[in-house]
């Protein structure tokens, strides 16, 4: 089953290109990752996925119909987007920005049918922000201040949701915290999440798809496990690396080298390692 | 970087040198064209040969006065335009639009009608006050809140503290009639009707001001870096920020008093400076200096001939010209968000 | 007792803020109480209890005439222009998501100006009666033509108000090139009508204005849960299905239409558009649904108590009301920010 489909899709950004004739199928109801180095237009796909960039030329289907041609309102009925660092106005209350997630539902006369109210509240207590719906948003932590904003998508009452680096800014804990929850919504609710991170580790560890951008288009796809591989990280970050599994949940983990140290079992070449190593991971999926 | 049309050392100076010709032929016409057209040896005798004829006494008192105001307050306003730009990093900074020349106004207006004053030296000190105030007070709004400085922050700082202190203004001119038949145009901005003195009164500040200017240019470039890495680089960046800022401030408070508020001038220039040269502060104060005096001038002498017999306010003739630029450089998306 | 309200049945619901009903109960007892206050006082006093009466038709006679031909006309005026000005600022803080604009600011109240003082120096002998028309029109014209330069793939707020403030200079410009060529016994009327006054005002302003600005109102509240949603940022707005471009260019039409009445009744008085929301967000928080009422009776106060002050405080002078707007506008601005300096 496919959630999103491009089809061709080419998008620039004032002169410049950025992605080139893409074809790509996004599936139902998993954890899709966009991966890529910085500037490598995985942000700008993302935007053009939710409507918020028109594409240059090609077409992008949501459960199989053009979005192009599909009223605002109904796609924002289907498909919800976070984007990067969101800000919210003074003085505006967890409450009243989850509330406003429910948008595309509601007209000026109903404004808060029973259905908005149950939507609204099971969002505060998915996110565990249910304490603090009447706090200001702008005196929240940076962590909780994302989880309002997560839960603001998810009253929108989506089937699919996009997230542009909802982890920027966070800390460690803050990081775990919010895929968490994403990845609760995607077992309990079999929500299709689609979204960029930066972090490669946490990227194999939730997805249960990555796509890795380069050169304007797909370079690979697939389970993290047959995806990340050092050829892959190589061409796509240009860097060498290690994969080894993660020790906790066996997903694929990238060690990088680098140049100033020299490596711990008396200084053997690193990359006499690298087939072995990238053999265990596959072996151990 | 961006190519510039005056890459090398010697063609910026040969560029200098053609800016100091069309400085000369803006002064020249200054003093030849207007309601009575004269010419340049006539002008010349005006000063050797004086024969008290009404022709040789409007070159004396009114056409050269003129054309020297116009000349050196359109070089300040440029230059504090650059120093404002260059220390905001903002290429919409012009001393008009952030509410200074509002302020000095304001402060002018103040005296004029309250306490009586009007001489010049009164005006001059006035206006200093009224551009500290306006300037610190814009730089401090547009620096609240989180994201600190952000050029729509200063913008509309500038934007609210004009508004405030044009009705302010309008305020003591609707309860002051005479007062307001006093400084209505030289409130529009104006270079006409001023004596020679009231420029030599305030000519030395100026001077030294483009000469500080000039001497500040290599810790500007640095400070322009950003403040965090000029401040890790191990310079003192506010004493530069405040030099910077006196600088300005004493600029924009000679025009004013002067020549009332003038606007754009400072904001056109060094846009036309950094595309010529790229953005080496010390050319681009240079040549600012130098585009700020051409322009004015040809703004000056254009308003004689628009309204004839009457005259447009030089104030009038910058904004009109120059508030196209600014959308402009708005559209083009100079502007980082 | 819970924090809030919900009214609910088949067709309609919505969700009401205690705090936000409290205050906005408040806020109409004060307007209501300023407004009789503000009828009693001038050179004949008329105490509340007569005010009352006479405004149910059951006062005196002597005081009917000043009531109904002289006060009321002008309070009223006041009470609306403030209650217009300060929605117009309300929406127009909320789709450019900024605190800092307002009709004054980005260049609308400029060009309202030019147009009345077009009229007012180029043909001073044509009625003043077109002055409200000609005015809205150049309101009108001058937002039209902000839009238009600001758009490129759509409208930003960024380039919205920096356009505007450039638009501002030039017609700032082209009012003071009007007011400097025009002959010397002009000025001081221009210069009243810039300065913004209430003096004057007849039940005819009245009656052009109080549909007009109902309908705008009433308008702009069906619109609030947009102007929530276009708070959050285009990406946010666009991502929960409003059509951004369009939306934003509604709400500039009511807010222009709004300023623009104003002006063209009462002349460029200041700040109110600034003042008013920021009062009112203070007090009531930025959701729209609460804000629109609280700011337009805020509006009201300012422009109300600004011009009981214009009118008895320096008597016999009968003093512009942008005087006191602007007077006690701009400082109060300025420490609001301050105040507010680090959140």
């Amino acid at each position: 089953m496919v959630a999103l489909e491009t089809q061709n899709l080419t998008l620039t950004y004032g002169e410049s290109l950025i992605i080139d004739q893409l074809n790509l199928q996004i599936p139902k109801g998993k954890i899709t990752v966009l991966i890529g180095s910085n500037g490598c237009g995985k942000s700008t796909l993302l935007r053009s996925m939710a409507r918020l960039l028109k594409p240059k030329e090609g077409n992008i289907l949501l459960d199989g119909q053009a979005i192009a041609t599909t009223p605002t309102k109904e796609i924002a009925k289907r498909l919800a987007i976070l984007p990067q660092s969101p800000t919210a106005p003074e003085g505006l209350t967890v409450q009243q920005l989850v509330k406003q997630g429910r948008y595309p539902h509601q007209n000026w006369l109903k404004q808060w049918t029973t259905e908005d109210e149950a939507m609204v509240n099971e969002a505060l207590e998915s996110t565990g922000m249910t304490e603090l719906k009447d706090r200001a948003v702008d005196s929240l932590s940076g962590g909780q201040r994302q989880r309002a904003w997560i839960a603001m998508t998810l009253a929108q009452g989506t089937e699919t949701i996009l997230l542009d680096e909802p982890t920027t800014y966070l800390d460690m804990t803050h990081q775990v915290e919010v895929l968490d929850i994403l990845f609760e919504l995607n077992q309990t609710q079999k929500r299709t999440i689609i979204m960029v991170l930066h972090d490669l580790n946490l990227a194999c560890r939730y997805a249960d798809h990555i796509v890795a951008l380069k050169d304007k288009t797909v370079y690979a796809q697939g389970h993290p496990t047959e995806t990340i591989t050092p050829d892959t990280v190589r061409a796509v970050f240009s860097m060498d690396a290690e994969i080894i599994p993660d020790p906790i949940y066996g997903t694929p983990m990238c060690i990088p080298y680098s140049r100033g140290r020299i490596g711990r079992k008396g200084g053997t070449q690193p990359h006499a390692h690298h087939v072995a190593i990238s053999t265990a991971v596959g072996q151990f999926a | 970087m961006i190519k510039n049309l005056l890459g090398s050392t010697p063609l910026k100076l040969g560029g200098l040198f053609v800016c100091l010709v069309l400085l000369l032929a803006g002064l020249i016409g200054s003093v030849i064209f207007g309601v009575v057209d004269t010419s340049w040896h006539v002008a010349i005798d005006a000063y050797t040969q004086f024969d008290g004829s009404n022709e040789h006494i409007v070159i004396r008192e009114v056409r050269v006065p003129r054309a020297l105001i116009a000349g050196a307050v359109g070089a300040s306003l440029a230059i504090a335009g650059a120093l404002l730009q260059a220390m905001t990093r903002n290429p919409l900074a012009d001393v008009g639009i952030f509410g200074i020349n509002a302020g000095a106004s304001f402060a002018i207006v103040f005296g004029a009608a309250v306490f009586a004053m009007n001489s010049l030296g009164e005006f001059t000190t006035l206006s200093f006050i009224g551009a500290a105030l306006s300037g610190v007070l814009v730089y401090f709004l547009g620096a609240l809140g989180r994201e600190g400085i952000t050029p729509l922050k200063l913008t509309l700082a500038g934007a609210a503290v004009t508004a405030m202190f044009s009705s302010f203004t309008h305020a003591i001119l609707v309860t002051n009639e005479q007062a307001l038949n006093d400084v209505l145009f030289w409130l529009a901005g104006s270079v006409a009707g001023r004596k020679l003195e009231m420029l030599t009164g305030v000519f030395p500040y100026m001077l030294l001001a483009w000469i500080v200017a000039f001497l500040m240019a290599r810790p500007i470039n640095t400070f322009m870096m950003g403040e965090d890495v000029a401040k890790g680089l191990g310079q003192r960046t506010v004493l530069v920020k405040a030099l910077a800022g006196l600088l300005i401030v004493l600029l924009s408070a000679c025009s004013v008093a002067v020549s009332g508020p003038i606007g754009f001038i400072g904001l056109v220039t060094p846009h036309l400076a950094r595309y010529l040269i790229g953005s080496d502060t010390r050319w681009v104060l240079v040549y600012s200096g130098f585009l700020g005096a051409i322009l004015l001038l040809f703004a000056d002498i254009l308003g004689r001939f628009i309204a004839m017999p009457g005259e447009v306010p030089i104030g009038v003739m910058t904004a009109l010209m120059g508030a196209p630029f600014f959308i402009y450089v708005v559209r083009k998306g100079l502007v980082r968000a | 007792m819970k924090k809030q309200l919900v009214i609910r049945n088949e067709s309609f619901s919505f969700l009401l803020e205690r705090k936000t009903l409290l205050t906005t109960t408040i806020l109409a007892i004060l307007t209501f109480a300023a407004f009789v206050v503000s009828i009693g006082t001038g050179e004949m006093y008329i105490s509340p209890i007569n005010v009352i009466k006479t405004l149910f038709g059951a006062g005196e006679k002597q005081y009917e005439l000043v009531i109904e031909t002289f006060r009321l006309p002008r309070i009223l005026v006041a009470l609306l222009i403030g209650a217009a000005l300060s929605v117009s600022g309300s929406i127009l803080q909320g789709i450019i998501r900024n605190p800092l604009a307002s009709p004054d600011i980005v260049g609308i109240t400029h060009g309202a100006s030019v147009a009345a003082v077009g009229l007012l120096t180029l043909f001073p002998t044509v009625s003043v009666f077109w002055l409200p028309p000609v005015t809205l029109i150049g309101a009108g014209v001058v937002a039209a033509i902000i839009y238009l330069l600001a758009w490129k793939d759509g409208v930003t707020p960024i380039r919205l108000v920096l356009i505007g403030v450039g638009i501002k200079e030039v017609m700032a410009a082209i009012t003071s090139l009007l007011v400097v060529t025009s002959p010397i016994y002009l000025t001081p009327k221009v210069q009243i009508w810039i300065t913004g006054t209430v003096y004057g005002s007849n039940w005819e302003n009245v009656s052009v204005l109080l549909p007009w600005v109902i309908l705008m109102l009433i308008l702009t509240m069906m619109y609030g849960r947009t102007v929530n949603v276009l708070q959050l940022g285009d990406d946010i707005a666009a991502g929960v299905g409003s059509p951004v471009s369009r939306h934003r260019l509604i709400l500039l039409f009511f807010s222009v239409a709004l300023a623009g009445a104003a002006i063209a009744i009462g002349g460029a008085i200041s700040f109110v558009g600034l003042l008013g929301p920021h009062i009112a967000r203070k007090l009531v928080g930025p959701s729209f649904g609460g804000l629109l009422p609280v700011s337009a009776m805020v509006g009201a106060l300012i422009v109300m108590l600004s011009d009981l002050i214009g009118r008895t405080a320096f008597s016999p002078l009968d003093l512009p009301v942008g005087i006191f707007t602007s007077a006690i506008g701009a400082p109060f601005f300025i420490y609001l920010l301050f105040k507010n300096r680090n959140q």
